[in-house]
């Protein structure tokens, strides 16, 4: 069992999360201070979401690049909604958030199920689409934080048990997750049909409804990031999140997610995600320029996926052995 | 639908290797491509009185070459089954190092050298991490698309590099001939390289086998990895040819050079009939979804519609050009079923 443990990928990314800290900690102490950790989990809680969500269409061998056109086109109808009716209660801007994700990653999960687009060409198109639109109902224009009523900005940040909001719904995704997947029939045939989409059919999956599903998980938990993200910083545009998609999709590479789908664990979405948000969050008290974090984060996904691939090789007998790399 | 309707369906179909050449191009991608040039060519003209003039329409071309001439070799690498979403960073590295270069005094011809061997680097950086570690190309060229926009971003941070010598800025701003841009020529010259390349070479068979079956091809001798290293490579290098063209008509290199044309070459090669799965395509098919997605963005260019508007266009022409033939398949299949 210790074997396993050892062996296991979310083990040795914690392992490497803990000295990123250690080391962080032995120049700048104050980065481990408790408050600080809050900060750094509560910032990192959107990209928790959306990996999350991420996981579960990358398991059945989709991705979803639309993700942060989703998040930014619903943080820009919230906001709008919000200024024309200030005294909508947040709860139903939620609903609304998480209908109006919903439909965005229904749209997605429809064109790869019913008409059998490739899914990166689906999200790619999407993803110029919904940009797009944010432009055409926005006309260009921000809208700042005077123009937000009190209660549409305060909900993500008030604190609760030590907590703001934000953190504690990253926190209720994650426990969500951990029962669908770990639970539920549907968390079963993710991985199905992921794993071997063939052998899923005999089984009774339907494999394009799975997915479709899976899009819709993805595109719900976008929208309600949209709404928490809008209203954490006060402010919306048409270039929200821009590129956060391939930060969304790093987290779960990072965090042993295969994108050859079938593999991956919730715990390695969460591992991932802190991992880039801690990354992100300690430059500036290490005193190196954010400008270095593409770079390190880059280079962070090129060492997991080598990591992963070799980890995973299968220890068959190999009777060619650059047969294997072909594939 | 049952086994006996796709066999009804299919049976009175002529076979492909029956249809003369001309029948096959009736049927064909390029064909409905072609004929959504046309038209937008139509509703362009008529769509504004400034669309005909032949500068404007020279000055249109800048829309498309640089992303076509990356496109071409993309095409390829996606026909063998593999993808390059760095290549809008390479560019930005290649740019950075150029202008660095300029910083030091480096003259034109030592620019080009630069420019087309960063490239070439960053293509063999990924051909050795896809082919060499037997990595997954869509999440390693993720990793390095960070990586080497990351490094320009190191080098740059919020500077720009300008002071390009004057003679520089022929390959982006300079004419060959009346109102033909020397980019366009450019653009047509690697046209027919990559053309021939891919449908006349033993090299473009292989690529072709590659996607289709790379296990099968790996057996029939076709030394799949080095095919595709070179392939990794060749899109380095066309990456590093569009740097030297947009930085020289830019006249200025920024970090954030070239931001986001990974999705809209991706955009192309698909568009063009490049099956996204690998095994099936072809050049001209690229060609023709160059012209129109350039002459999409030039039209609405000139109604004054901004340029995220035209990304909605461009999305849906994307997804509606590969779901029409779907539609219109299993419509068919229902009928006769």
């Amino acid at each position: 069992m210790i074997h396993s443990l050892i062996k296991s990928r979310e083990t040795v990314l914690a392992a490497a999360i803990l000295v990123l800290i250690g080391a962080i900690a032995s120049r700048f102490p104050a980065f481990v201070a408790p408050s600080n950790l809050v900060n750094v989990f509560n910032d990192t809680a959107p990209l928790i979401i959306l990996a999350l969500g991420q996981m579960v269409v990358i398991l059945t061998r989709c991705i979803d690049l639309s993700v942060a056109a989703n998040l930014a086109l619903t943080g820009m109808v919230v906001a709008m909604l919000n200024t024309i009716f200030p005294d909508l209660p947040v709860p139903l801007i939620m609903v609304i958030a998480i209908g109006l994700g919903s439909v965005m990653g229904l749209i997605n999960g429809l064109l790869v199920w019913k008409l059998d687009i490739p899914p990166i060409v689906v999200t790619l198109g999407t993803m110029t689409i919904f940009r797009g639109i944010i432009f055409v109902i926005s006309g260009g224009e921000w809208i700042n934080a005077h123009e937000m009523s009190a209660a549409f900005k305060a909900f993500p940040r008030e604190v609760v048990f030590g907590l703001p909001v934000l953190s504690w719904i990253a926190i209720l995704v994650l426990i969500g997750f951990i029962v669908l997947i770990g639970r539920t029939a549907l968390g079963r045939a993710f991985f199905a049909v992921g794993g071997n989409p063939h052998a899923a059919v005999y089984t009774g999956i339907n494999v394009g409804l799975t997915q479709c599903a899976a899009y819709v998980i993805s595109g719900a938990l976008a929208g309600l990031t949209g709404y928490l993200w809008v209203a954490r910083y006060a402010v919306a545009y048409v270039d929200i999140a821009g590129g956060f998609e391939l930060e969304v999709v790093a987290a779960c590479v990072i965090g042993g997610i295969s994108i050859a789908g079938g593999i991956g664990s919730v715990g390695g979405a969460l591992l991932g995600a802190l991992f880039l948000g801690i990354v992100k969050n300690a430059l500036p008290v290490v005193n190196i320029s954010p400008f270095w974090q593409l770079a390190i984060s880059g280079s962070a996904i090129i060492i997991a996926v080598a990591f992963n691939a070799t980890s995973n090789r299968t220890k068959g007998r190999v009777i060619l052995k650059k047969a294997e790399h072909a594939t | 639908m049952s086994l006996a309707t796709h066999q009804a369906s299919t049976g009175r179909q002529i076979p492909d290797r029956l249809k003369t050449p001309l029948h096959r191009f009736l049927a064909s991608w390029e064909l409905l491509l072609l004929c959504v040039a046309v038209a937008v060519f139509i509703l362009n003209s008529f769509a504004s009185p400034y669309f005909l003039d032949p500068w404007n329409l020279s000055d249109a071309t800048y829309n498309f070459t640089e992303k076509a001439m990356i496109a071409f070799a993309m095409a390829l690498l996606i026909i063998s089954g593999e993808i390059d979403l760095s290549v809008a960073s390479i560019i930005a590295l290649a740019s950075t190092a150029m202008g660095f270069a300029v910083q030091l005094g480096a003259e034109t011809p030592a620019l080009i050298l630069i420019g087309l061997g960063v490239g070439l680097l960053c293509g063999a950086f990924n051909g050795f991490l896809v082919t060499g570690l037997g990595l997954p190309s869509i999440v390693v060229t993720i990793g390095t698309m960070s990586l080497f926009r990351g490094i320009s971003y190191i080098v740059l941070g919020d500077k720009a590099y300008t002071g390009y010598p004057s003679d520089f800025g022929f390959f982006g701003q300079g004419y060959v001939g009346w109102v033909i841009t020397f980019e366009l020529v450019l653009f047509a010259i690697t046209a027919v390289l990559f053309a021939i390349l891919l449908h006349r070479t033993n090299f473009g068979r292989a690529v072709f086998a590659i996607g289709n079956n790379p296990v099968g091809a790996l057996f029939s001798g076709i030394r799949v990895t080095r095919v595709k290293f070179a392939l990794f490579l060749l899109t380095g290098l066309m990456s590093g040819v569009a740097a030297i063209c947009l930085t020289s008509r830019l006249g200025a290199t920024r970090p954030s050079i070239a931001f986001g044309w990974e999705l809209e070459v991706v955009t192309m090669v698909v568009l063009g009939g490049v099956s996204i799965l690998g095994g099936s395509g072809s050049i001209p098919g690229v060609v023709i979804a160059a012209f129109v997605m350039g002459m999409v963005t030039f039209g609405f260019g000139l109604l004054n519609v901004p340029g995220i508007v035209m990304s909605i266009f461009i999305g849906l022409l994307l997804i509606a050009v590969i779901a029409l033939p779907r539609i219109v398949r299993q419509i068919l299949a229902r009928r006769k079923a």
